[in-house]
């Protein structure tokens, strides 16, 4: 189950007409692509995508699930929105009240264990691993668990396990960590248990009906066997700009620990029919990402260019990050900046600006452009500016 | 005004395999890969569905592995439908085997064709890189009310090469009046079959009928040029860009075509879009020393060498200070570090190592075979 509702609101213009999941990544991905190939790796053929904020461009893009093989006879993906029943309409409420809503979609399956899932994560893992340890352990829930820096560690969700890496306690951002085990928001259940606890979860008024704030720490004091499951790749939560941005960043940097090009464990994806792309006779590309219906001419330097990019001659593109379709127009200087979809760059624009370049540093940021902006030429837009469509 | 739901598409994936034997030792025409992410085949299936084509056959002979392993059940192309969509048709029922020309090869898939609902059958080789759009041929071939309608274009060739073009010459209404197969060409401006033909499916079936019962077993021959003064056959020009397949140098000059910016528009910056399979590969990584000048790259690619006039396919690696120019590097292709490649066509997967030099010439350029290790 594979939670898909979430807003993004910290990435503002970019989730204004888009949930957080269906934003573009890499170079030819959607977040998403992420946590369903590695369903479909991993074995699992069955996939329920919950959404709520903005779902259009999520539902059309996952449509019947062929990209990643899910468009099954048995199983297969379903997207799963809130819906008005007998008792009433009601939105998805908070995570565990999402899964409670669909406890008789699990149900038609009849699973042993169910996997939940967030659908706004960048990672490759294999799940059927985390299920073994599950097993072996005869764990009521897995948690995956990711060591992070002790600096950051109340940042996250943190687990305090015993030398069997049963969890003892956890605590949601705590201000003095005990350990610096964070959760990856990854979760295998034993289905009968964790139906149960949703239940229990959404009789009580009070409860949040969040996984992290009641489902677990509820089974924790339950005494259901709980296990951290650690997982040392990469993973990255890409909730704000410079997460965005750092994250797509990953993708150029050799010492990285994510491998798109490994063949054993693809990334799949909606693929836009385009030709190869071109490059002219006076580009030059340098450390970058480019992908199929580009064409381009100016100067390509530490940056992801998706789809149907164009890049005029004399335009520049460094540190950034130009998603599917934008025009740059000719002299147009692009710079640590995430320009968004189908957007005009007008001739000679001044989009962002490097770190160095400012006194001030906290005024300092990646410049965004949303989706659909045309600028006209010359126009310049300062570091940490965000346009969209409205303003 | 055709109908386009109304005709029944019929692509000959093998003829002229013989022209090209370096690239169809194993595989048909139709599965030659091309333009850094196609098959031949892509062009003409494309045309047929973006021109409101449903259902299509493609006719096969021997080789025909890596043309199943491609088109699939057609999802790519749209055509994998509850009715009509794309059938494969292998040899197939008595005497089944190698066919020995265009008419044999339909008297032998001439069930499929009787079972179509289709008005019109539009047939196609697969040599010609094009996108075109049928309708307009139909539309053509409704209003001369011609018996059989045969698209051609017009060049210069040059007569260096082996002959294999069908050259014909019309009256100022379009009507056929003289067809001649494989005749020398020496340079003079002329018009040449893109071996596209259209003709009602009644019709068709009763040339079957017949050239089967004659053993005549060639269309050129037997129903072109025999029958070129019973029937009514007419030639649609077309006007636009294409290229034609019929020689290793030909092959090699129309790849390197699509690196003028004019024809890669033609071919593609269109609402026709060219479907094929999908790889699901990343998008290319260039690296912190990578060069690329005027060439196309597919996506899988890792490039930290120098490319420069080529067109490379998905899922190639050129190694640091590689300098690869004016090559064709098909599908999984390595180079390894500091090598040095020119002219070359390497086919799938071929692996180069390090400090190796592979040149050819412009008139000539090096052909290294599928899986091979340099």
């Amino acid at each position: 189950m594979l939670l898909a509702g979430g807003q993004g609101s910290r990435l503002y213009a970019l989730t204004q007409d888009m949930a957080k999941p269906a934003v573009p990544y890499g170079g030819k991905y959607r977040i998403i692509d992420f946590p369903l190939s590695n369903c479909v790796n991993s074995g699992i053929d069955t996939v329920g995508v919950l959404t709520q904020y903005q779902p259009l461009v999520l539902n059309e893009y996952i449509g019947n699930g062929h990209p990643w093989g899910l468009d099954r006879v048995h199983g297969g993906v379903h997207v799963l929105p809130p819906y008005e029943s007998a008792a009433g309409k009601k939105w998805y409420s908070g995570t565990a009240n999402a899964i409670y809503q669909n406890i008789s979609f699990i149900d038609r399956y009849n699973p042993n264990y169910v996997a939940i899932l967030s659908g706004d994560h960048i990672y490759k893992m294999d799940y059927s691993k985390m299920l073994d340890f599950h097993k072996k352990n005869d764990a009521a829930a897995t948690i995956a668990v990711l060591e992070v820096p002790w600096e950051e560690a109340s940042r996250f969700g943190i687990m305090n396990t015993d030398e069997n890496s049963v969890i003892t306690e956890f605590v949601e951002k705590p201000k003095e960590p005990k350990s610096n085990l964070a959760s990856m928001g990854v979760y295998i259940f034993s289905w009968d248990i964790l139906k149960h606890h949703l239940i229990k979860n959404e009789n009580d008024r009070d409860a949040e009906k969040d996984f992290g704030k009641n489902i677990i720490p509820a089974m924790l004091s339950e005494g259901s066997k709980m296990v951290a499951f650690p997982f040392n790749a990469y993973w990255k939560d890409v909730g704000t700009i410079d997460s965005l941005w750092e994250a797509n960043m990953d993708c150029l940097n050799p010492n990285v620990n994510l491998d798109l090009y490994d063949h054993n464990w693809k990334i799949y994806s909606r693929t836009p029919i385009m030709p190869p792309h071109y490059t002219g006779m006076n580009c030059k590309i340098e450390n970058s990402m480019v992908s199929e219906g580009c064409i381009i001419d100016g100067e390509i330097d530490f940056s992801v260019l998706f789809a149907g990019v164009k890049v005029e001659e004399g335009a520049s593109v460094r540190y950034s990050i130009i998603m599917p379709n934008t025009v740059i127009k000719k002299g147009a200087v692009v710079e640590y900046a995430i320009v968004g979809e189908d957007c005009v760059i007008g001739a000679e624009c001044e989009v962002g600006k490097p770190p160095e370049a400012l006194e001030d540093k906290d005024n300092w940021g990646v410049a965004v452009i949303g989706h659909q902006v045309t600028l006209s030429d010359t126009t310049v837009i300062n570091p940490k500016a965000m346009i969209s469509v409205d303003n | 005004m055709a109908i386009m739901a109304n005709v029944l598409g019929l692509i000959f994936a093998d003829m002229h395999d013989f022209t090209i034997t370096d690239l169809t030792k194993l595989r048909t025409m139709g599965s030659v890969p091309y333009g850094a992410r196609y098959r031949l085949i892509d062009f003409t299936l494309s045309n047929m569905v973006n021109s409101g084509i449903t259902e299509v056959g493609v006719v096969t002979k021997s080789n025909y592995q890596s043309l199943l392993d491609h088109l699939g059940s057609g999802g790519e192309w749209d055509l994998s439908r509850k009715s009509g969509g794309l059938h494969l048709l292998p040899p197939y029922g008595q005497g089944a085997g190698l066919y020995r020309g265009r008419m044999d090869a339909l008297f032998g898939v001439m069930g499929f064709i009787v079972s179509s609902n289709a008005e019109y059958v539009l047939m196609s080789d697969t040599d010609v890189i094009v996108n075109i759009d049928f309708k307009k041929v139909v539309d053509f071939h409704e209003e001369k009310q011609a018996d059989i309608t045969v698209v051609y274009g017009s060049g210069n060739y040059n007569g260096n090469e082996m002959p294999t073009k069908t050259v014909l010459t019309t009256d100022n209404d379009g009507r056929i009046n003289e067809i001649l197969l494989r005749p020398e060409i020496t340079g003079e401006e002329v018009n040449t079959s893109m071996n596209m033909f259209v003709l009602k499916k009644d019709f068709l079936l009763k040339l079957i009928k017949e050239n089967a019962a004659r053993s005549q077993f060639s269309f050129e021959v037997d129903v072109l040029q025999h029958k070129l003064s019973d029937y009514k056959i007419f030639g649609y020009k077309y006007e636009c860009y294409y290229e034609q397949v019929d020689s290793m140098l030909s092959y090699f000059s129309a790849n390197m075509a699509l690196l003028d910016r004019k024809n890669l528009s033609a071919l593609f910056d269109n609402d026709r879009p060219i479907y094929t399979k999908v790889r699901d590969e990343a998008p290319v990584k260039y690296g912190i020393d990578a060069r690329v000048k005027n060439s196309l790259v597919a996506d899988g690619c890792v490039i930290e060498g120098t490319v420069e006039n080529c067109v490379i396919f998905r899922g190639v690696r050129i190694g640091r200070e590689a300098n690869v120019k004016n090559s064709i590097l098909m599908q999984d292709t390595k180079v390894g570090d500091r090598s040095e490649i020119n002219y070359v066509i390497a086919d799938k997967n071929v692996t180069i190592g390090g400090y190796k030099s592979l040149i050819g010439t412009s008139d000539y350029p090096v052909f290294v075979g599928k899986n091979s290790h340099v």
